[in-house]
């Protein structure tokens, strides 16, 4: 049986029936990760003793009926998520021997949901890039064709998921490392409001912005995991104070005379022909099941990337200061006194993308600087929140492209980080005002992938999901699949 | 004491670092306990371990929202944390979270009286902030420890403006806010165990001149004493320097309290840029009404209204009801020792004079006292009846202290009690006067200074227990006949 082909709720229901094991599913896709994986590196550890005593555990608790609500079901994990005696490497020399004495939140929720982990994707370094080659660990490839890119930085969880080594994948985003992924690896990405998720053992890149979500094949299975990893924690001050959503009981319900807004600064721009064309079908679609079409205008928007350029530096200048060698991680070889140690361990344990984010945010952050950088950059960042709470007044959600085009091919960007940071031109805009956006298959160019991104209100997860899954209901972008 | 030229003045303003007592840190559920083994007090959060978070402490807003009231100062709601940047190996996160747009406290003064007279000093604001690890650089050849059970240790950073102008007043405004924090119970205030440490900035210039000198910041001076010490060497030293036709370097200052000198430590020209911005991990806080309004009824009664009711309920002169009152368990006793004795003057003179004394001598505060305020009530109240002078009750605390035995037990079992019997009184005194005859004719002659010799050898007689006042009527009667 090709167990990798069902969806997570067919699995789930699978295993309840007990039509196979915890054992069998687990063992399914290990041996499809020891077998496809070479190739893509979506991988930095592959956690095989556990994941199968895990699934021991899960079948044993069948067995006696007393199962736990997602049991059984495996997940991979991007290696930014803190898992107790596992290696936690962020993609960085600099964790290289990283292993975590605790685990994160969203670990610990799906472990006691009896979620089993079978292991933990490869990332842009310290989730820093939009292409998963800054890894310390080797580029990732996108299983459409592997001379391109998967995207990043949650590149290895969209790359395994694509290439169905693992069912999901947590992932986290800061200025789209999600949706942008899933866009180019033709899977449906969410990061939820920003606090929905624990930040609580997910290692920081910049905290105003980073948020945790799912890379999956459906919005179906998306919601499934997701509403698993939301509710308020106390260890996460600025997790938001609301129990666990219930982001699955909606998804079926028509979105007839719903309201979806296309932000006209994102039409007016150059967009590709391609894209453009896939965008408009599946407005056509969203027009056929009864939702209807408002221009709308952001007015701030085109200010993003550059908000984004001060804000994500400066946090993380602040964030990546306690990477110096002293206390775990890296540490360079016989360092002749402290500043010696510090420059050193810093200077050899980081790569380049990561450098050159912290020098932009310390120089934004320097004396002289700040009130014409960062706080500049603030001010402008509220703007962008309220237009966006200005435009949910008249629309349900907003829709976009999620990228520019389709996936690039490796090395191809990684001289201009300029063109690199453009990839996320659609998707920063959510991160800064701390909104819910998803990106879903909507056609391909090339026999590579394309994603269309919806964002919505505040809190507005189960909408967001419910428009996803009712076009997943009436197109079949989700179910392609690549040939690997 | 001042041997500095009279056309300079001094401008101090002094920043001091409060340790609050909570029982866990700032932004972790680890032991705050002083004197643990190296490390043992130290979490994942204190650690700085990836992906960790701060979780804030709500205790420590309890306590500041006191210290504001006590300050006379604003509470600023919402008040919100920012991160100060800069690398040190006892600073595990690279950056202190602390306070900068808006403390918590700010804006409040602080009245302190020196032999001049009153003073107003503003108290520009006080902020929350996590204390750093320790670097232990004695006990590794070559190399340095570094001890975490400190980091993440809540601390209030108390700033006054620059509106102190001697060392006299530093000390005295110190002295006040110790006693305020200890009064509080937000901190034990212990300096030498650096529970309160105290940054003097330092600057001078001409009378009359508007243009505020160089100033250097004096750091590490961990008692009263060193404070006042540190303060004038560093102003006479800035004279001298400026008379000798030199520049003050604006410079950070430690403190030798061996040499008592200070020697420069880093040159703040090339100090850090500490980078501050909001710090993200934490939203900002708002203190409601209700909560301040709860916090504020649980404010005991402060040093300078319980010195006026001391003044006022118990007759005691300012000077006796100031040192009473700054020390809160001094104050307690005192009042305790009156609640028995009955006498506050008389208790004021004891506690102040035979018990501090032996305090002292043995090093050990009131708490500790050997005589308990219940005994010194008692005692002191067998002088007012009569029972006992005055002279024999001092040697009755000596017993006290040593033995712990009861007043009573002690006054019964050695018959101290007072001979008040005036028969038995002259009956001691004409013997005396018989025994004595050579002084007597001096005395009759216009010696009046022997009467005293006669009070003694009475007094004598009777082992120290005759009523002082009756043998000084009796004999004076009989003298003058």
């Amino acid at each position: 049986m090709d167990l990798h082909k069902l969806s997570l709720s067919k699995q789930l229901e699978g295993l309840k029936k007990g039509d196979f094991t915890s054992t069998e599913l687990t063992s399914h896709y290990l041996n499809r990760i020891s077998e496809l994986d070479g190739q893509l590196n979506s991988f930095i550890t592959v956690t095989e003793d556990q994941a199968l005593s895990q699934a021991k555990a899960a079948d044993e608790r069948y067995k006696k009926n007393n199962n736990f609500s997602l049991d059984g079901l495996p997940i991979a994990h991007k290696d930014i998520f803190c898992t107790k005696g596992v290696l936690t490497t962020c993609g960085s020399k600099m964790l290289s021997n990283f292993e975590a004495p605790y685990s994160s939140t969203v670990y610990d929720k799906l472990d006691k949901k009896g979620m089993v982990m079978l292991g933990k994707t490869n990332m842009d370094e310290f989730a820093m890039g939009s292409s998963n080659e800054t890894s310390y660990f080797g580029p990732v490839k996108n299983p459409w064709n592997i001379e391109y890119v998967p995207g990043g930085s949650s590149g290895g969880s969209a790359s395994c998921v694509s290439a169905e080594l693992a069912p999901i994948a947590t992932a986290t985003d800061t200025g789209g490392s999600i949706r942008q992924p899933a866009s180019l690896c033709g899977l449906t990405g969410i990061k939820p409001t920003y606090g929905r998720v624990s930040r609580y053992g997910m290692i920081a890149f910049a905290s105003s912005l980073d948020q945790g979500g799912v890379i999956a094949k459906s919005a179906e299975d998306a919601a499934l995991i997701l509403e698993a990893m939301s509710g308020h924690d106390p260890k996460d001050s600025t997790s938001l104070k609301l129990d666990q959503p219930d982001l699955t009981n909606n998804l079926n319900n028509p979105i007839k005379g719903m309201k979806i807004g296309l932000p006209k600064e994102f039409f007016e721009k150059e967009m590709a022909p391609y894209v453009l064309k896939s965008i408009e079908e599946a407005i056509e679609v969203y027009k056929s099941l009864g939702a209807e079409i408002v221009e709308i205008s952001l007015g701030n928007i085109n200010l993003s990337l550059p908000i984004y350029y001060i804000i994500a530096p400066a946090e993380c200048s602040a964030n990546l200061s306690r990477y110096d060698g002293v206390r775990y991680g890296y540490r360079c070889e016989d360092p002749k006194d402290i500043e010696d140690l510090f420059m050193r361990t810093r200077e050899e344990g980081f790569g380049a993308e990561v450098k050159r984010r912290i020098l932009i945010g310390t120089y934004a952050l320097s004396a002289g600087y700040y009130d014409a950088f960062y706080l500049k950059a603030q001010k402008c960042r509220q703007l962008v929140a309220n237009d966006f709470s200005e435009a949910f007044k008249s629309v349900d959600v907003i829709l976009s492209p999620t990228t520019p085009g389709t996936s690039f091919k490796s090395g191809e960007k990684t001289n201009d980080p300029v063109e690199m940071y453009l990839q996320d031109i659609f998707t920063i805009p959510a991160n800064l005002a701390g909104l819910p956006g998803l990106s879903i298959p909507c056609g391909e160019h090339n026999g590579l992938p394309l994603g269309m991104q919806l964002v919505g209100s505040s809190l507005e997860e189960s909408k967001l999901l419910q428009f996803a899954h009712s076009f997943q209901s009436n197109t079949d972008w989700h179910m392609k699949m690549p040939n690997i | 004491m001042k041997n500095y030229s009279e056309d300079w003045e001094a401008v101090i303003g002094l920043e001091i670092h409060v340790q609050l007592s909570t029982k866990s840190k700032l932004f972790s559920g680890a032991s705050t306990d002083f004197g643990a083994l190296p490390n043992t007090q130290a979490c994942n959060i204190d650690l700085a371990m990836p992906g960790v978070l701060p979780v804030l402490n709500e205790e420590v807003l309890k306590m500041a929202v006191k210290l504001g009231k006590a300050l006379n100062a604003e509470i600023n709601s919402p008040t919100s944390f920012a991160r100060k940047n800069y690398f040190y190996p006892d600073s595990p996160k690279g950056y202190q979270i602390s306070q900068m747009d808006k403390p918590i406290v700010e804006n409040g003064y602080l009245d302190i009286e020196t032999e001049n007279g009153g003073k107003r000093i503003g108290v520009t604001r006080a902020h929350l902030e996590e204390d750093a690890g320790k670097s232990l650089h004695d006990d590794f050849e070559g190399q340095s420890g570094i001890d975490l059970n400190r980091a993440g240790t809540p601390l209030l950073e108390i700033v006054s403006e620059p509106e102190i102008n001697t060392p006299e007043e530093a000390v005295a405004y110190l002295k006040s806010i110790h006693s305020i924090i200890r009064y509080l119970e937000i901190s034990d205030g212990n300096m030498a165990e650096g529970s309160m440490r105290c940054d003097a900035n330092v600057s001078v210039r001409k009378i009359g001149e508007e243009k505020l000198g160089t100033r250097t910041e004096t750091k590490n001076v961990n008692s009263f004493r060193f404070v006042e010490k540190a303060i004038q060497y560093e102003i006479e030293r800035q004279i001298h320097e400026i008379e000798s036709g030199n520049k003050i370097t604006q410079e950070t200052r430690l403190y030798d309290s061996q040499a008592n000198t200070t020697r420069p430590m880093r040159s703040k020209e090339f100090a850090n840029d500490y980078r501050y911005f909001p710090e993200p991990d934490l939203l900002p806080v708002n203190l409601e009404k209700e909560f301040i309004e709860e916090v504020l009824a649980t404010m005991p009664e402060m040093p300078t209204e319980k010195k006026e009711r001391f003044v006022s309920e118990f007759s005691l002169s300012q000077y006796d009801a100031d040192l009473l009152a700054a020390d809160k368990d001094i104050a307690e006793f005192f009042e305790q020792v009156t609640k028995v004795s009955n006498s506050p003057k008389l208790s004021a003179n004891w506690i102040m004079g035979e018990l501090s004394a032996e305090l002292n001598n043995e090093n050990l505060n009131i708490k500790e006292s050997k005589v308990s305020s219940n005994k010194l009530g008692q005692l002191i109240s067998r002088i007012e009846d009569g029972t006992i002078s005055g002279k024999i009750a001092k040697d009755i605390f000596e017993k006290i202290w040593t033995t712990g035995k009861e007043v009573d037990d002690i006054i019964k079992e050695e018959g101290l009690e007072q001979v008040t019997d005036d028969k038995e009184i002259e009956s001691m005194i004409d013997e005396v006067i018989k025994n004595n005859p050579q002084q007597l004719e001096q005395y009759r002659s216009g010696k009046d200074r022997l009467f005293g010799f006669f009070v003694g050898q009475v007094m004598k007689a009777s082992q120290g227990k005759a009523n002082p006042k009756q043998v000084n009527d009796i004999l004076k009667s009989k003298l003058e006949k």
